[in-house]
């Protein structure tokens, strides 16, 4: 046999490593374990006093990373903050991702950093795997203002948040006890497994279900990665699963409108119900037919242009983000920043057969 | 001349498939392999950086090349071993799975109160015994790596999220996460290249300079002939496996380390990006050529196209578009380059 491979050599090295890897869990009493970790971090950081009196300059560069390009919600929420940047008279730039994964949102937080803009608004993925990156763009120079979904709150100046967490995990499941008559199996059709905004929404929603609905049960929550494709086939996977569901909440824009779409096809139409959070223009058609009732959501292109006004505001120093302070965010009107450099949008606006048509969006 | 089949681009005289490659250690025609590596994709590399640095702003910049070594240091991490697998005429799909199942137990363990200490070994043990399932599967059952690969990148990615769940486990020591993202000094470069630079030397020894590297491509040419020639292509390929599986789990902790976060869903699609960086550099998907040098510049040279484009606000989209079409061309190039010559390409399939 040739001597291409000691095979006894790299046997011995592996049995040392699993030896090494022994050892080292044995003798690990000293080593670096979880919970040691010095408190405090970067809170309470004294930062410059604001002046509410400040003129908001002009050619300030606001750029909107959403989670990931070509999502119809994000898309409309950018420009949202398009018509603020233009009547601030700044540049705006969208960049992001066609996928929604926090590395390559990183990739292009850095581009921003090393381009120097003045506002970066954006919609994490994850709400730490962003940190150290938006940390380097903020010593760069940037204000950083989320929105959607929100960042450890160290890593950020302010997060606009659509509404609370609870006003909106509560009224889904208001709206499916009213179409499906408060008893039945019902099932959660969500984003990605690890979507911070509707993991804390259904948090919500299976308490409050079971509180205030005890005859309601939450069967399943499936995961269709925001992809309307597997959404459709998740959807139809539900409808096999359990023959006797009576109704499905997806709290997610792509979810929503795969699911109606599903239905609407299927001998399930007006049977099961659906609500959830989706737009006017994705589910007229659903809403016309017949095969959804009502669905709610707040206004994206509202919450994109208060988060360019947020930041404007911050570039301009009318607000530092600590709470109580107020700016102004054009047509919106008077915004106050609330604990933890929190500013909410308002209350979501539930869509039916009557007052959809007012809607474009 | 059975090193030269390292080049897809030279014409080299046809080797003689079951001539036994490792007898012939001539010190002088190892280190001219070394140094050519592929001249193409090099040189593709050193132009676009040029041009980059004239035209973009802001790309030539000590930041921004942190930022650029950053994005692909892992990615270059898993292109060295599966390099070597590709070249024997394997793939390993499930790398990426790998990195985020490892990264999801370093999560999990870390959480439990384990120390870092004694978690990376469990994971980079861990990461053996997933490429050790490959390897095996692949090597005893003799089913194809493709198969087997496509199938536990599936199995490996679902046990991840049985361990964490959608969970993301992020309270990992700050002296860690930063040191995974510092710089040597004030140069921008990632304190990580070193260790990285290290591993490429190594394969880059192992590969152009051992008997072990030659009988890599030897079975990629022709395994029967390999076999014939005393080469054990069974045991080889075990080994190679599990090694993927070694390094594609520190691919793992330090992805977990790089962006603080442990998540199941970590680095998905990465093998992807991998596989194209390695294709890009010259080696041939069928196995039995390619060079090191041209899978680093490769990697590199699609980092960089990556970080320029952005830089000038290209969209993500179009983005996608210019990496595929760059792949296609490199592919292509080198079989219509051998067809004007005349030859049939190099690495053509493996007759079953």
């Amino acid at each position: 046999m040739t001597s291409f491979l000691s095979s006894r050599r790299l046997r011995g090295g592996l049995t040392g490593a699993a030896v090494a890897a022994l050892v080292l869990t044995t003798a690990a009493c000293g080593g670096t374990t979880r919970g040691e970790e010095e408190g405090g971090g970067s809170a309470g950081e004294a930062s410059a006093s604001a002046n509410p009196d400040a003129e908001i300059p002009s050619g300030l560069k606001i750029s909107f990373l959403p989670k990931q390009l070509n999502n119809p919600y994000f898309a409309i929420a950018d420009g949202g903050g398009e018509n603020a940047v233009e009547e601030i008279e700044g540049e705006f730039s969208e960049v992001g991702p066609s996928e929604a994964s926090a590395s390559s949102q990183v990739s292009y937080i850095n581009t921003l950093t090393q381009q120097g803009v003045d506002v970066i608004v954006t919609s994490a993925n994850d709400p730490n795997a962003i940190c150290s990156a938006l940390d380097q763009a903020r010593a760069g120079g940037a204000n950083v203002v989320t929105f959607d979904s929100d960042t450890d709150p160290a890593c950020r100046d302010l997060f606009i948040s659509q509404a609370t967490s609870e006003g909106i995990a509560q009224s889904q499941i208001d709206l499916m006890a009213e179409q499906m008559g408060g008893a039945g199996q019902v099932a959660i059709l969500s984003a990605t497994a690890n979507a911070t905004n509707q993991n804390a929404w259904i948090e919500i929603m299976e308490t409050y279900a079971a509180e205030k609905y005890p005859d309601m049960e939450i069967v399943a929550t499936v995961y269709g990665d925001d992809e309307d494709e597997k959404s459709f086939q998740e959807t139809q996977g539900l409808l096999q699963t359990y023959p006797e569901l009576k109704g499905i909440i997806s709290p997610t824009t792509v979810g929503i409108s795969a699911a109606a779409r599903y239905l609407s096809g299927s001998e399930y139409k007006g049977k099961v119900a659906l609500t959830g959070l989706g737009t006017p223009n994705q589910m007229r058609e659903f809403v016309k037919d017949g095969t959804v009732t009502a669905f709610a959501l707040w206004n994206p292109e509202e919450l994109g242009y208060l988060a360019a006004y947020a930041g404007a505001a911050l570039a301009a120093g009318q607000i530092t983000g600590a709470e109580g302070e107020t700016f102004e965010a054009g047509e919106l009107g008077e915004y106050t920043v609330e604990a933890d450099g929190v500013v909410v949008l308002g209350e979501p606006t539930v869509f039916n057969a009557d007052n959809i048509d007012d809607f474009d969006f | 001349m059975a090193l030269d089949s390292a080049h897809p681009a030279t014409p080299a005289p046809a080797t003689p498939a079951g001539q036994a490659p490792a007898e012939r250690p001539s010190p002088t025609s190892r280190l001219r392999l070394l140094g050519t590596g592929d001249g193409v994709i090099t040189l593709v590399l050193v132009v676009f950086l040029l041009v980059a640095s004239f035209a973009v702003e802001g790309f030539a910049s000590t930041r921004n090349t942190g930022f650029l070594l950053l994005d692909v240091v892992v990615i270059v991490l898993i292109a060295l071993p599966l390099t070597l697998v590709i070249v024997t005429g394997e793939i390993d799909l499930s790398v990426a799975s790998t990195v985020g199942l490892t990264s999801a137990v370093m999560g999990q363990l870390w959480f439990a109160g384990l120390p870092l200490e004694a978690i990376i070994p469990i994971c980079l043990l861990l990461g053996g015994v997933l490429g050790a399932v490959n390897g095996l599967l692949v090597t005893r059952l003799g089913l194809p790596s493709l198969a087997v690969t496509i199938g536990t990148l599936a199995l490996y990615r679902g046990l991840a999220f049985v361990v964490l769940g959608d969970r993301a486990v992020a309270d990992f020591p700050r002296s860690w996460t930063t040191w995974a993202l510092s710089g040597i000094g004030a140069t921008g470069i990632p304190v990580v290249v070193v260790p990285l630079l290290v591993l490429i030397v190594l394969t880059g020894v192992v590969l152009h300079a051992t008997p072990i590297g030659r009988s890599l491509y030897a079975m990629g040419n022709s395994e029967d002939a390999a076999r014939f020639a005393g080469i054990d292509v069974g045991r080889t390929k075990l080994w190679l496996f599990v090694v993927t599986g070694v390094v594609a789990a520190l691919g793992g902790v330090y992805w977990t380390l790089r962006y603080g976060s442990a998540r199941a869903d970590n680095a998905q699609g990465l093998e992807l990006q991998v596989i194209a960086a390695i294709l890009l550099g010259g080696v041939s998907i069928f196995g039995g050529s390619g060079g090191l040098v041209g899978v680093l510049a490769g990697a590199l040279l699609l980092g960089s196209l990556r970080n320029a484009l952005q830089l000038v606000n290209v969209p993500s989209d179009v983005l996608n578009i210019v990496t595929g079409a760059l792949l296609i061309v490199a592919v292509v190039t080198p079989q219509i380059a051998a067809r004007f010559r005349g030859r049939r390409p190099r690495g053509r399939p493996r007759t079953p």
